[in-house]
């Protein structure tokens, strides 16, 4: 039995009594539409017995959400962190609202929301003690998943309470009190995730280990270059070869990000379907010709030379500035492609029923984008379809496209009643990503006599059509240091591509901070200082450039004075002012702002036979008045610094008429344990809800290295990946 | 040209199991799809990642360059054999107290390789640590951690 309680315009909490004596608490903004039915964004089970379930709701790939937000809940419910289990929920966006991983925005959506729920929760049960004993509520505490009345030496456990409490009014979740941050006790402790344990026993949690009565496997098999056509093709001996169900061709919408013309190979094990797929001989149409990674380079060369831009942004005159400049500066910058390489291909089983309904189980970052997609293609209702969101064996980025899920289903639709799982080999992974997109910087810069910074251009040159870029080939008008130098001029040429691009790891910001540190480096040395000198001046004055926002949540706006502090921080700790670079070895410096969260890294780098080798990384970061999980959250900087390395140091991919020639992880290579170097992280607060992790750490390492480089040999990096 | 199914006896952590499949099937998809066993995990097949390492013998392979046909008599041990062995339980219990995993997709692999160098060398040093560690990849790049868990695992400090 559940009851929806309208509290007010804005949220709500549904209350159910549970079978056993236990209650269950859903909270959530209220839909648009009061007919839009339930949305909750959490979920609390609490036994007759005390067990504590919460619901997590958005996809785990490895950022720790599964075991974040949970915390919030529980910190609030004051319950034994120890005895709760989390549940990974289905998805259903209209019961828990949105539900993906990206953009490192989980923290800032749930920070209010889920401390809501469990401060609800908690009320409820205090209310329901208060009820028992005959005592006001305001005479009873709460801690471990107890009520206790001090006064006279009485406690309920939260188990006791559940069945009174389901009978309680619910409050207003708006209204409920929240802890002052002095109370917390789970919020800010290191907590191991909550499915480690059950991945070091091998259990089957990720999208490929799903197993079913009956299963099948599939490769899909497609052209080389993303999106061509299927001429046609010899299927008979792939057909007939041993361990093989079905070989099917599967007819693409053309767009890689939904369905691609391919052939399926359908076998009783994937290696079957792996053998049988090299007795193939297709024909497919040639839609790449001219388009390869030199060819790119060549066309923005003449691009940047032609210097015809359009305005993304124009503030005051920088042109006129630049001529009268007492000093100018200006450089080119370019970056590569790169795959994402998530170690887990993707995958996704799909179960189709005669009936018409769909069962996917998929390892994806935003599966409703998956649901949606397949109704529009392959005409099977949303409403008859349903997701398992697997645990997902790394997402950066990748996983925020559904390609896989409309494939599985395409397959699993010619073959009613059998679970088909599709499987990308690693030559897949890297032939169907969406890459990060290449890019190409003209920059130019003006001093004054006094070496202050007074005009700033740069020409973008990436992929995209009729003004409209492509995939994370974007350049915000708002770029630092637009705001902070009044003549400024930010100009964009796209060029057409067939190559698919598509969000990595903090998107647009990887590339972009890479580019103009580096040439503010430039700009500072010319100007005779060093770059955190200039960024300190830059940022001397307090400002806040764009739109802060709602204050419950962390702010969308620049602070300078944010800025300032990990800037500072960073160099306290690296002991930046005292540094002595000796021929080969130096420190470099970078600082990002993105995805809410300020970052300042310097690196320790030496220049040697063996190439670059990075020693130590100092990051200091500010992401707000608190850390949920601190060891996850030192997780996240350091994955994101080893990342951001291998870009300088490591492989990109690269094209030739639009197919890409590398295939495996010889030929990308990730970082390796060897590469890695020590990192010592540092957390400025500040006084504004905390913000996400997942990316905003990663941007400034890559300049941090690259401007150490030039400190250690005088070269400037000005091509990724760097060529010392 | 089509290679005939052959029934193979394996001895899988410590259990006899007879798997029917082509003589050139990879033990990493034996172990998976016929088996049934889900810690072994498939990176790149290409002996790239290390994502597939089981022992054989307890000696660490890449499983997805091991055909069935060269088994033999191999004792294999996956991930899931590690419960109740002593050096594996103190790896696991090392893994979790430092939290190394992020995506944990690389981590089955990880450990095994891990249980093969202290069996070895019970007491790593650094580089002895990363040498042993380097053909397996991590994507999230735990590899901090994977350092500090093997140190404590080997009753070292866990910091360097
Ligand atoms: S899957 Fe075997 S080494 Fe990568
Ligand atoms: S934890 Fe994700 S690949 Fe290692």
């Amino acid at each position: 039995m559940s009851a929806l309680t309208d509290l007010n315009r804005r949220t709500f909490l549904t209350v159910s009594a549970l079978a056993g004596g236990g209650f269950a608490l859903g909270i959530g903004a209220a839909p648009a539409k009061a007919a839009d039915g339930a949305v909750l964004s959490a979920w609390i089970r609490i036994a007759a017995d005390g067990a504590v379930t919460i619901i997590s709701k958005n996809p785990e790939i490895g950022q720790g959400i599964k075991t974040a937000l949970p915390m919030l809940v529980a910190e609030e419910l004051d319950c034994d962190w120890n005895r709760v289990t989390v549940e990974q929920a289905m998805l259903d966006e209209g019961k828990y609202g949105r539900q993906f991983a990206g953009g490192s925005m989980a923290t800032p959506l749930h920070w209010l929301s889920m401390r809501q729920a469990g401060a609800a929760a908690r009320h409820m049960l205090v209310a329901a003690a208060a009820a028992k004993a005959g005592v006001a509520a305001n005479e009873l505490t709460t801690a471990k998943g107890m009520v206790r009345h001090t006064a006279s030496n009485r406690q309920w456990s939260y188990g006791e309470l559940a069945a009174e409490a389901a009978r309680q009014p619910a409050p207003d979740p708006g209204k409920v009190k929240l802890k002052a941050p002095e109370q917390f006790h789970i919020i800010g402790t290191p907590q191991t995730g909550v499915d480690s344990a059950r991945v070091l026993r091998g259990e089957p949690l990720f999208g490929i280990d799903v197993r079913l009565p009956g299963q099948l496997y599939a490769v899909f098999e497609t052209a080389s270059v993303p999106g061509a056509k299927l001429l046609q093709a010899s299927l008979e001996a792939a057909r007939a070869a041993h361990g093989v169900v079905a070989v099917l061709e599967i007819k693409g919408s053309g767009t890689p990000d939904v369905l691609v013309d391919g052939i399926a190979i359908v076998a009783t094990n994937i290696w079957y379907a792996e053998k049988a797929r090299q007795m193939i001989t297709a024909e497919w149409t040639l839609a790449g010709k001219g388009q390869g990674s030199g060819d790119f380079a060549k066309q923005a060369t003449r691009l940047l030379d032609a210097n015809k831009g359009s305005d993304l942004r124009r503030d005051g005159d920088a042109p006129a500035k630049l001529a009268k400049a007492a000093k100018t500066v200006s450089a080119r910058y370019a970056y590569p492609f790169l795959a994402h390489n998530t170690l887990e291909p993707q995958n996704c089983t799909a179960l189709y029923s005669a009936d018409g309904a769909l069962e996917l189980w998929a390892p994806c970052q935003a599966p409703q984008l998956g649901v949606t997609l397949i109704a529009q293609h392959l005409g099977i209702p949303a409403s008859r379809q349903s997701v398992h969101m697997m645990r997902i064996g790394g997402g950066f980025g990748r996983r925020l496209m559904a390609d896989y899920m409309v494939q599985a289903a395409a397959i699993a639709k010619q073959l009613p009643g059998r679970p088909v799982q599709l499987v990308f080999s690693r030559a897949d992974d890297l032939k169907r990503d969406f890459y990060r997109p290449a890019g190409w910087h003209g920059f130019s810069a003006g001093l004054d006599e006094a070496g202050k910074l007074i005009a700033f251009t740069d020409h973008f040159i990436s992929f995209g059509e009729n003004g409209k870029p492509m995939r994370s080939a974007q350049l915000n008008p708002a770029h630092f240091p637009a705001g902070l130098v009044d003549d400024l001029l930010y100009t964009q040429d796209l060029m057409p591509s067939v190559i698919p691009t598509g969000p990595l790891r903090a998107p647009a910001s990887n590339a972009l901070c890479f580019a103009f540190q580096s040439f503010l480096d430039e700009v500072a040395q010319a100007a005779g200082k060093d770059l955190p000198q200039l960024m300190l001046e830059l940022c001397a004055e307090d400002k806040v450039l764009g739109d802060p926002g709602d204050a419950s949540r962390a702010s969308p706006a620049f602070v300078t004075k944010r800025a300032r502090g990990v800037i500072e921080q960073v160099l306290k700790d690296s002991g930046w002012a005292t540094r002595k670079a000796t021929k080969g070895r130096a420190l470099g410096f970078g600082f990002y702002f993105c995805h809410l969260g300020y970052f300042a890294e310097v690196a320790d780098v030496s220049v040697g036979k063996e190439g670059v080798k990075v020693h130590k990384v100092w990051a200091a970061g500010d992401v707000g008045s608190a850390l949920i999980n601190p060891r996850g959250a030192e997780a996240q900087v350091r994955g994101a610094v080893i990342e951001g390395i291998a870009t300088v140091t490591g492989q990109p991919v690269t094209f030739t008429d639009g197919a890409v020639d590398q295939r495996n992880f010889d030929g990308t290579s990730p970082p390796r344990i060897s590469a890695t170097p020590e990192i010592a992280i540092s957390w400025v607060k500040s006084d504004t809800p905390p913000s996400g992790l997942g990316e905003p750490a990663l941007p400034p390492v890559i300049p941090a290295v690259t401007n150490a480089i030039f400190a250690a040999t005088g070269k400037r990096i000005r091509a990724l990946p760097a060529v010392v | 040209m089509e290679e005939p199914v052959q029934t193979y006896t394996l001895t899988i952590n410590g259990t006899v199991q007879q798997i029917s499949a082509t003589p050139d099937m990879p033990l990493l998809w034996a172990l998976r799809q016929e088996v049934g066993l889900s810690g072994v995990k498939f990176g790149c097949g290409a002996g790239l990642c290390g994502a597939c390492t089981v022992h054989m013998d307890g000696a660490p392979v890449r499983s997805c360059q091991t055909p069935l046909n060269s088994v033999g008599n191999a004792k294999i041990t996956t991930i899931e054999g590690l419960a109740g062995d002593p050096l594996g339980e103190r790896l696991i219990r090392a893994w979790l107290d430092i939290d190394v995993m992020q995506c944990g997709y690389c981590q089955a692999g990880q450990v095994m390789t891990a249980h093969a160098l202290l069996r070895e060398t019970p007491k790593p040093n650094g580089a002895q640590i990363d040498a042993a560690m380097e053909g397996n990849l991590c994507r999230c790049a735990t590899y901090p951690r994977i350092r500090e868990a093997i140190r404590l695992a080997s009753g070292q400090e866990a910091k360097a």
